[in-house]
């Protein structure tokens, strides 16, 4: 991860030959908490993303520009940022689809305590990860053979079609009830739950059960749909809270919990 | 940092907006439907003066609103029960849709009652 790390210098040639639109103008987060919005000039470009004006920001105006990536192509989940006041994936959001006429306003994630610039602390919001008892625990060892879990079961079909979080923090900083209640476990920690509830080699399921019926997990939600609204992977949260509440009403009647 | 009204601006959250202050509204008029029932109870010609005071166009209008107001948060809560209790659809926003339609249908339909 970079953490206004000192980049290389951008080849003259890496610039050369795109077509220089128009100049965007660009608005970004300076501070902390507090602190105010300051506008660049930056070249709009075609195919560009927000990333790369962030990234051009740094490079030729403002070294001492804080902000976080490390992949560019959606895999590491670290660039996530408010633009234009919706919280995105910088790095595959490409600004021809999100600028007003030539404004962009990027601003750090919602809910979470900003570092600095654009880069905030995600420590809470791992730790609800955890909290939501997110990590798998198996029983088999590895003298046993493997366990067969079928692609076409109901399980391993609600698996898939929550796994492929990768913990950008959209749907947190998206998520209206954790601005609400802060201690709210949050739209990943809980698909994480549900994702592991689903897993059939799971043992600790009601371990997770009692971790995610609290005050904060599963039945916080509002059902507001921000974060299946905003998740860049097309992952639905909100199906796995409900389906977490359903889990939990069913162990509830069940006196399990 | 919080959001503001640009990161609310979807479909879902103005369904939500509709359900929390249809709920609201309905809420606070129970009273005083209580309270127009009560009539009954002091005779006959006390509720016929209140449903006579009740025919006015303007109380007409606020009856419509209410039986729109009932149909949205009847219409949106049953799309929520759905949402939580059956296996997840992708296409809530259809769901949402459909809430919509029925909810504006069913006031059209007393309003046509009403002429």
């Amino acid at each position: 991860m970079v953490f206004s790390a000192k980049p290389p210098r951008l080849r003259a040639s890496a610039v050369k030959g795109l077509t220089f639109m128009t100049t965007l103008k660009v608005k970004i987060w300076r501070g902390t908490e507090s602190g105010q919005f300051q506008t660049y000039d930056v070249p709009r470009l075609e195919s560009q993303t927000v990333l790369d004006v962030v990234t051009y920001v740094q490079r030729r105006l403002d070294p001492s520009l804080a902000y976080r990536f490390a992949c560019r192509v959606g895999v590491c989940g670290s660039c996530a940022m408010t633009v234009n006041g919706v919280s995105r994936w910088t790095c595959r959001t490409h600004v021809d689809k999100v600028a007003a006429g030539d404004t962009l306003e990027i601003a750090p994630l919602r809910n979470l305590p900003v570092i600095r610039d654009l880069a905030t602390d995600m420590t809470e919001f791992f730790d609800k990860w955890a909290k939501a008892r997110g990590r798998f625990t198996g029983a088999h060892t590895r003298k046993d053979d493997f366990a067969t879990v079928k692609p076409e079961s109901k399980e391993r079909k609600r698996v898939d079609a929550g796994i492929e979080c990768i913990g950008c923090g959209v749907c947190y900083s998206a998520c209206e009830v954790v601005t609400w209640k802060p201690d709210y476990l949050g739209p990943a920690a809980l698909n994480r739950a549900w994702t592991l509830a689903n897993d059939v080699r799971d043992v600790a399921q009601q371990e997770r059960l009692a971790a995610v019926a609290g005050d904060a997990g599963c039945h916080a939600c509002h059902t507001h749909l921000n974060c299946t609204e905003r998740c860049p992977k097309g992952i639905s949260p909100t199906a796995g809270i409900a389906g977490l509440k359903r889990l939990v009403l069913k162990a509830a009647m069940k006196g399990e919990l | 940092m919080k959001n503001d009204h640009r990161a609310r601006n979807h479909p879902a959250y103005w369904a939500f907006l509709v359900h929390r202050v249809s709920g609201v509204a309905l809420t606070l008029f129970l009273p005083l439907h209580f309270w127009a029932l009560g009539n009954a109870l002091q005779g006959e010609a006390r509720l016929e003066s209140f449903l006579r005071w009740a025919d006015q166009p303007l109380v007409k209008f606020a009856e419509w609103v209410l039986v729109l107001l009932l149909a949205a948060h009847m219409a949106g809560g049953v799309r929520l029960l759905m949402l939580e209790f059956l296996d997840w659809r992708d296409w809530q926003k259809t769901l949402l849709a459909g809430a919509a339609g029925v909810s504006i249908a069913v006031a059209l339909l007393f309003l046509l009652n009403l002429t």
